[in-house]
């Protein structure tokens, strides 16, 4: 290996990754093809690392892939066992803490929750689900806040503040009593700045924050990971952008 | 009150308890009460376990209903997906379908017809009718017609993967797809997909054929034992066209009595209320519904293929409008009302779903790729109804402005049956049972006459399982006398 490779690529279990000085080791990693699990991760926003989904071990020590920095000559552990056995607890974790019922959900095959759990084959929750009271908020006209589904990635809150520029949405409460609020006079999400061309209606990784009136008009099949698991969208997953839907096209389902 | 509903004293008597009963969708029991001379007092059919999907639904967007409440049944599915989704056409404000909407619409609905009532027929009854009610209890099941009838068991198997293909290209999967959405469909039908269908069709309308010969032999083995088995006559319910034909995805309701005159046609099925009323018992979870005019005891009615071929001036199309006439004529001019008829003219579905499926495979609107009704105003409240196939089936939503259902009403196909299933039991408790000792090939007659109904019973409560069946016989003292189980 010559001095010039070393200085500018790490290795992700045993492969050489280039890296542009400034790249985390996750956006290095996706723009060489090379999957790490993630959920809080979008490459249109600021790293966040609270899902933890992305975990690593670099050079012996655990970090997360969307906040560390790419480093020359690093040492990178990521599709091992034990890792993704963690992932898997993690998994699990979040889906018995909220109320996670994929058959009668638009989101089916759009989640990204579903498809790391297919993905990881996890086959059963493993925990007692907590089944915990979680609202609805469906006083906006266009938007329908449920956050039963939400798994507090945060998402909505950056793209929200970051590309919106209005601050919609934060997290409030500590530890199990941590959940979404939304900055308007009464706290709803039908009195607050929210429209539906945000970009936060659209970067939701789950299905807590769905565009009304749109059931299921993608068919079974042609959904974003039906045809490919998620660990196989690698492209997808380092260029994709928040699809904004304009508000003629929703009215129009 | 109907006769063996209610024992005039009922701790005096013995308790005989077939639960759950087998070979049905759902869990349920029957309990009858006996004196020491074997006389039976009491039969009743109990649902034992409740869901709440009415509750549960509310506060749920419409848009998701038609995919959630499919997760009633598994055998089923696309019965309550539509009528969900004709209930939610009318929320979400969509005019007429498309032609190419409704007709697929219908296509997923027939192929559904076909693989459930294949999967009744052959996997769950053929095993009584074929081997003897009272035959070796460990091989009375579909492994076994395969062993003594291989060719009819496999005709089964394909005629329901038959069905679910059908369904599946539609729906974009065998079990709980998403093809029908609020205004149409979500999926075009392609070439191919259509010539595969094309390919088999009529391979299944000559195997349905050959089914309906089969029974119509059997039943000339021993026509005194099948005309009168559960004979329970009943008032008669389904959904028609105008011109009086069955309809098993859109038309209005229709009922008959006993002898097969009027009691109402054409009412419009979002006005079920003003004809239907549900009535709570103690003992059962199960509503009894029954026609308002006629009041409980003499308003109870019948649903499914045995009713509705009945009530129909005739089927549209012209095999099964013969096989209709040819079992029809065994009344001399009146219904049959024999329980076990229920299995005839659940063939003679079959047939009327498949030629209904090769007239759709051959219409060139299926194909078209417009699939989408035109947007108009918002509505509160709307009511589904569709022939599902064990009967007509209700779903009844209101929703708020803010797109949450509020209201959720559901009347399925086995609640309809309800009290005619009772009667039915009774029947065969009081031509069979009554005075006998208690044996288990008894105890199946009566899973027979529940059989021929196909109740989904996960349906009519909401259950979900699967049933061992242990019949526990309880002596006057409440003490256990004997106990048989079967896995």
């Amino acid at each position: 290996m010559s001095e010039t490779s070393n200085a500018n690529s790490f290795s992700i279990d045993g492969q050489r990754i280039p890296f542009t000085p400034g790249q985390t080791i996750l956006q290095a990693a996706l723009a060489a093809g090379v999957y790490i699990p993630h959920l809080c991760h979008h490459p249109e926003l600021k790293p966040h690392g609270s899902c933890k989904l992305c975990t690593v071990i670099v050079n012996g020590r655990n970090g997360s892939a969307c906040t560390q920095m790419a480093m020359p000559g690093i040492e990178v552990e990521n599709n091992s066992p034990t890792l993704n056995d963690r992932r898997r607890v993690l998994l699990q974790m979040l889906f018995v803490e909220g109320n996670h019922f994929c058959p009668g959900c638009e989101k089916s095959g759009n989640c990204q929750l579903q498809a790391l759990a297919y993905d990881l084959e996890m086959l059963a929750p493993h925990f007692r689900h907590a089944y915990p009271v979680r609202p609805i908020d469906t006083t906006h006209p266009d938007v329908w806040l449920d956050l039963n589904r939400c798994i507090m990635c945060e998402l909505c809150v950056r793209a929200s503040r970051d590309i919106d520029g209005k601050n919609v949405f934060a997290l409030a409460g500590r530890g199990v009593d941590s959940h979404i609020v939304v900055n308007s006079p009464s706290g709803r999400l039908g009195d607050s700045a929210l429209s539906i061309d945000d970009a936060a209606v659209h970067v939701c990784p789950v299905g807590a924050i769905m565009v009304k009136r749109v059931g299921y008009a993608v068919p079974i099949g042609e959904r974003q990971f039906d045809e490919q698991p998620i660990s196989r969208q690698v492209d997808y997953l380092a260029t994709r952008h928040i699809p904004i839907v304009p508000v003629a096209a929703t009215e129009e389902r | 009150m109907s006769q063996l509903e209610t024992a005039a004293h009922p701790e005096t008597l013995r308790r005989v308890a077939i639960d759950p009963v087998t070979r049905v969708e759902g869990h349920g029991k029957v309990t009858l009460l006996l004196d020491q001379d074997n006389k039976i007092h009491q039969v009743r059919l109990h649902i034992v376990e409740f869901r709440g999907f009415e509750v549960f639904i509310e506060g749920r967007p419409y848009w998701e209903v038609p995919v959630t409440v499919q997760r009633l049944c598994g055998i089923c599915p696309v019965s309550h997906q539509l009528a969900a989704v004709k209930a939610m056409d009318q929320i979400a404000g969509y005019g007429p379908l498309t032609p190419t909407a409704e007709k697929l619409r219908r296509l997923m609905h027939y192929g559904q017809m076909v693989q459930s009532h294949a999967v009744h027929f052959y996997h769950l009854a053929s095993p009584d009718l074929l081997l003897g009610f009272d035959s070796d209890f460990t091989r009375r099941n579909i492994v076994g017609v395969a062993l003594d009838f291989p060719e009819i068991a496999k005709q089964g198997v394909l005629l329901r993967k038959y069905g679910q293909e059908v369904i599946r290209h539609v729906a974009g999967k065998r079990v709980h797809g998403t093809g029908a959405i609020p205004g149409g469909v979500n999926k075009a039908l392609t070439v191919a997909e259509r010539d595969e269908m094309a390919r088999d069709i009529e391979q299944m309308i000559g195997w349905t054929q050959g089914a309906i010969d089969m029974v119509r032999r059997l039943h000339e083995t021993n026509p005194g034992f099948y005309n009168v088995f559960g004979e329970s006559a009943g008032n008669m319910m389904g959904l028609m066209r105008p011109d009086g034909a069955l309809d098993f995805y859109h038309g209005a309701l229709r009922a008959v009595d006993p002898l097969g005159q009027t009691i109402f046609d054409q009412v419009d099925y979002a006005d079920y209320q003003q004809v239907l009323q549900e009535e709570i018992k103690p003992w059962s979870y199960m509503k009894f519904p029954h026609i308002k005019s006629l009041g409980a005891d003499k308003g109870w009615y019948k649903v499914g293929p045995l009713a509705r071929v009945q009530a129909a001036t005739y089927l549209a199309t012209p095999l099964a409008e013969i096989e209709r006439q040819k079992m029809m004529a065994l009344g001399n001019g009146k219904p049959v009302h024999g329980t076990l008829f229920y299995h005839w003219a659940r063939l003679v579905e079959i047939l009327h779903a498949a030629e209904m499926i090769r007239d759709l495979l051959n219409d060139p609107d299926i194909l078209g790729t417009d699939l989408m009704a035109d947007r108009g105003e918002r509505r509160f409240e709307a009511v589904g109804v569709i022939e599902a196939p064990r009967g007509t089936l209700f779903h009844h939503y209101r929703v708020n402005e803010d797109d949450q259902v509020t209201y959720c009403n559901l009347i399925v196909s086995t609640t309809n049956n309800n009290q005619a299933m009772n009667e039915a039991i009774r029947t065969v408790a009081r031509q069979y049972l009554d005075g006998r000792e208690v044996t288990e090939g008894l105890l199946n007659h009566i899973e027979c006459a529940i059989r021929a109904y196909d109740p989904c019973l996960s349906c009519a409560t909401h259950a979900l399982g699967k049933m061992p069946l242990t019949v526990e016989v309880i002596d006057a003292d409440g003490q256990l006398a004997s106990s048989l189980s079967k896995a």
